[in-house]
């Protein structure tokens, strides 16, 4: 474990809501190319924590890194251009774009156009837009959805709009993808092709780290584990040690509606 | 049949599409011809020709505003065109609510008129310089001076969202009326500036061409509106366009997807004002004459009611609000002088002006309601928005 190099470092953080504690001293690192699940019941805090990492939410206490690099105070889109990108539990897609213009968004991230370029049309336009949407149409296929790329992001399927969130926020080249409960709603089958793309993604060179609600789901696609209740870590290891963890079965079992 | 088929039929009913799906050669034709009839709008021997029934001996010309100088509302319709074309970045693509936007109509005229009048203050008693520029100079600098000004005024507010920008905008357009109106030193109140400049050139026999004829200043107008559609075009069509929509449609998510959303809710402000000051230059090349009474906020609203009328969103849908606001009531006035609508009515001894133009904003209101409930996403409605409906619709209808 110590020649792996750490991407993220959650320090400490703590993140309160008025009186809430979201996150309470939450500590953990991610390492490069690992795919690490963040599970726990309901209101355990891991979106909060997912949103202390993208710049969302400002941690009361304690510090993130990423990449060695202090990333509480900076900028959103900043922090994206790092190299970290998310999806959402709730799906947040640009409704009226096509497929393609949401992936193209994301694609953008890197790129440098802005109005004197654009309304001039000077090389650097043309050059970008055709980089970006050979990348994008690249992307689609990848997470599956090929022929919808003209089709308007509110029309999509439930699990295609899932998929083409993990495509947008694979456009902007990000070194972590953060994924938020992506199989949620997902039927059995669904779920293995959504763990396949995990994987898939994995081997591209991308770190994942991975929010999800089912226990069996997580233990099939994971490195390693960090298990987070009423915003405190309680357990941290690999799927089979977090499994066996008393402290996580208890936790598990209060919550009835955990599978 | 596939469902790919099936769309495809669907929208062969579309006049739109149908249009894209001529060759290239036939599209830029059509395209050049409709272009030589939008210069021909003023010149009353076209609608002689067009061939509608003219009402016996009532003087009325099918689609000519036979109550005022035909040229002289189109020129009219141009300038709220540029300006709806303008909010329609700001409002339609970006999604930020301006309640005042002719304030940078009033920067863009109120710069022409100090620079280009032989009264204006800035020569009479502050000597900045000796003789008054030519129109032409001025126009880069009220565009430059209304751009400076929608990013002073984007600045601290375009941090805010929603509702704190359509106040503070509102606020802008009424401050810049209201220090016209009250303030000597130099905007000269309701007394105003005389003399403003017109634009260049001359016939062969050496007369000037913008003096009183509306004609040239429309055709003016026309070009300078094909030219800034093509400018938008660019814009919208490019990252700068996606990012804008993108904020429209959930700027949180947009900005952790890289979007650098206040940089580009700044563009935004600064392009539309600039259209806005653009749209004021030209109006004052033309006006002689520019007080504060001309930059009432109703002005602000009728352009807002142009967006919302075409279809926010859509190049087409601003063109064609910007176009109805003004020809509309001008029409319904042509049409009211044949058939004896009164322009007064004395009810109780009181006098009501009940001319279309007076009633303008009642017909506007009263049209903005209707198309809002039946046609909500505008009349000509951007292809997104229109397949939105479709889907609405569909959505609407009983599924199982
Ligand atoms: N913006 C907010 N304001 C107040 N409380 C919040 C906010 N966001 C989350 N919380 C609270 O923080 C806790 C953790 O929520 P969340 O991170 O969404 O949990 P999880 O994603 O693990 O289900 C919950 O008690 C929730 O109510
Ligand atoms: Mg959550």
């Amino acid at each position: 474990m110590s020649e792996r190099k750490p991407l993220l470092e959650v320090d400490n953080v703590t993140l309160r809501f008025g009186g809430v504690v979201a996150l309470n001293q939450v500590d953990f690192t991610l390492y490069e190319g690992e795919i690490l699940g963040l599970i726990g019941p309901n209101g355990a805090g891991k979106t909060t924590c997912f949103n202390a990492m993208t710049g969302v939410y400002l941690p009361t206490e304690g510090q993130i890194r990423f990449k060695g690099e202090q990333v509480s105070g900076k900028k959103r889109n900043k922090i994206t251009k790092m190299g970290m990108a998310r999806t959402f539990q709730n799906i947040r897609l640009f409704p009226e774009m096509t497929a393609l213009e949401n992936v193209l968004v994301g694609a953008d991230a890197h790129n440098t156009t802005s109005v004197p370029t654009a309304l001039l049309r000077l090389p650097k336009h043309w050059r970008e837009e055709r980089q970006s949407k050979a990348r994008a149409l690249e992307l689609l296929n990848f997470v599956g959805i090929t022929g919808r790329s003209d089709d308007l992001a509110r029309n999509l399927s439930y699990g295609d709009q899932r998929r083409l969130e993990i495509a947008r926020a694979l456009a902007t080249n990000p070194a972590l993808l953060c994924l938020d409960e992506p199989a949620a709603g997902f039927n059995p089958a669904e779920k293995v092709a959504l763990l396949e793309l995990i994987k898939k993604i994995r081997d591209s060179g991308v770190t994942v780290l991975l929010i999800e609600h089912d226990m069996r789901l997580v233990m099939g696609v994971t490195d390693r584990i960090v298990v987070l209740e009423f915003g405190r870590k309680i357990a941290e290891g690999t799927p089979e040690e977090v499994r066996d963890n008393p402290k996580v079965v208890a936790a598990y079992l209060g919550v009835p509606d955990a599978a | 049949m596939t469902t790919e088929t099936v769309k495809k039929q669907r929208w062969k009913l579309n006049l739109r599409d149908r249009f894209q799906d001529l060759p290239l050669p036939a599209r830029i034709t059509a395209m050049a011809v409709f272009v030589v009839l939008l210069y021909l709008l003023p010149t009353k021997a076209f609608y002689e020709n067009l061939g509608f029934p003219i009402p016996m001996g009532s003087g009325y010309l099918p689609f000519y505003t036979t109550g005022s100088d035909m040229a002289g509302v189109l020129f009219q319709c141009g300038y709220y065109i540029l300006l709806a074309l303008g909010l329609n970045v700001v409002l339609g693509y970006a999604g930020l609510l301006d309640l005042g936007f002719f304030g940078f109509f009033a920067v863009g005229a109120y710069t022409v008129a100090l620079l280009t009048s032989p009264e204006s203050k800035l020569i009479t008693e502050y000597n900045w310089f000796e003789s008054p520029w030519p129109w032409l100079v001025t126009v880069p600098i009220a565009i430059a001076l209304a751009m400076l000004s929608g990013v002073l005024l984007g600045w601290p507010t375009l941090r805010l969202r929603g509702d704190y920008l359509a106040i503070v905008t509102l606020g802008f357009a009424e401050i810049i009326r209201i220090v016209a109106k009250n303030q000597d030193w130099i905007l000269n109140g309701d007394r105003g500036i005389p003399s403003v400049g017109h634009p260049p050139g001359t016939y062969s026999n050496g007369e000037a061409i913008f003096e009183l004829d509306f004609a040239p200043y429309y055709w003016l107008v026309l070009t300078v509106i094909i030219v800034v559609i093509f400018l938008i075009r660019n814009l919208a069509n490019s990252r700068v366009g996606r990012a804008w929509v993108a904020i429209r449609e959930d700027e949180d998510a947009a900005e952790l997807m890289g979007v650098p959303t206040f940089k580009f809710k700044l563009w935004a402000f600064a392009i539309g004002a600039a259209i806005g000051g653009l749209s004021g230059s030209l109006w004052a090349g033309q006006a002689n004459f520019v007080n504060s009474a001309t930059f009432s906020l109703e002005n602000s609203i009728l352009v807002l009611a142009a967006v919302l009328l075409g279809g926010a969103g859509s190049i087409g849908g601003a063109i064609l609000g910007g176009f109805l606001v003004i020809y509309l009531p001008e029409w319904l006035r042509s049409v009211g002088d044949v058939f004896g609508w009164p322009t007064q009515v004395t009810v109780g001894g009181i006098h009501i002006d009940v001319s279309p133009t007076s009633l303008r904003f009642v017909i506007f209101g009263a049209l903005l309601i209707v198309v809002m409930i039946y046609r909500p996403q505008g009349l000509w409605p951007n292809r997104r928005r229109a397949a939105e409906l479709k889907d609405r619709q569909k959505e609407v209808a009983p599924v199982e």
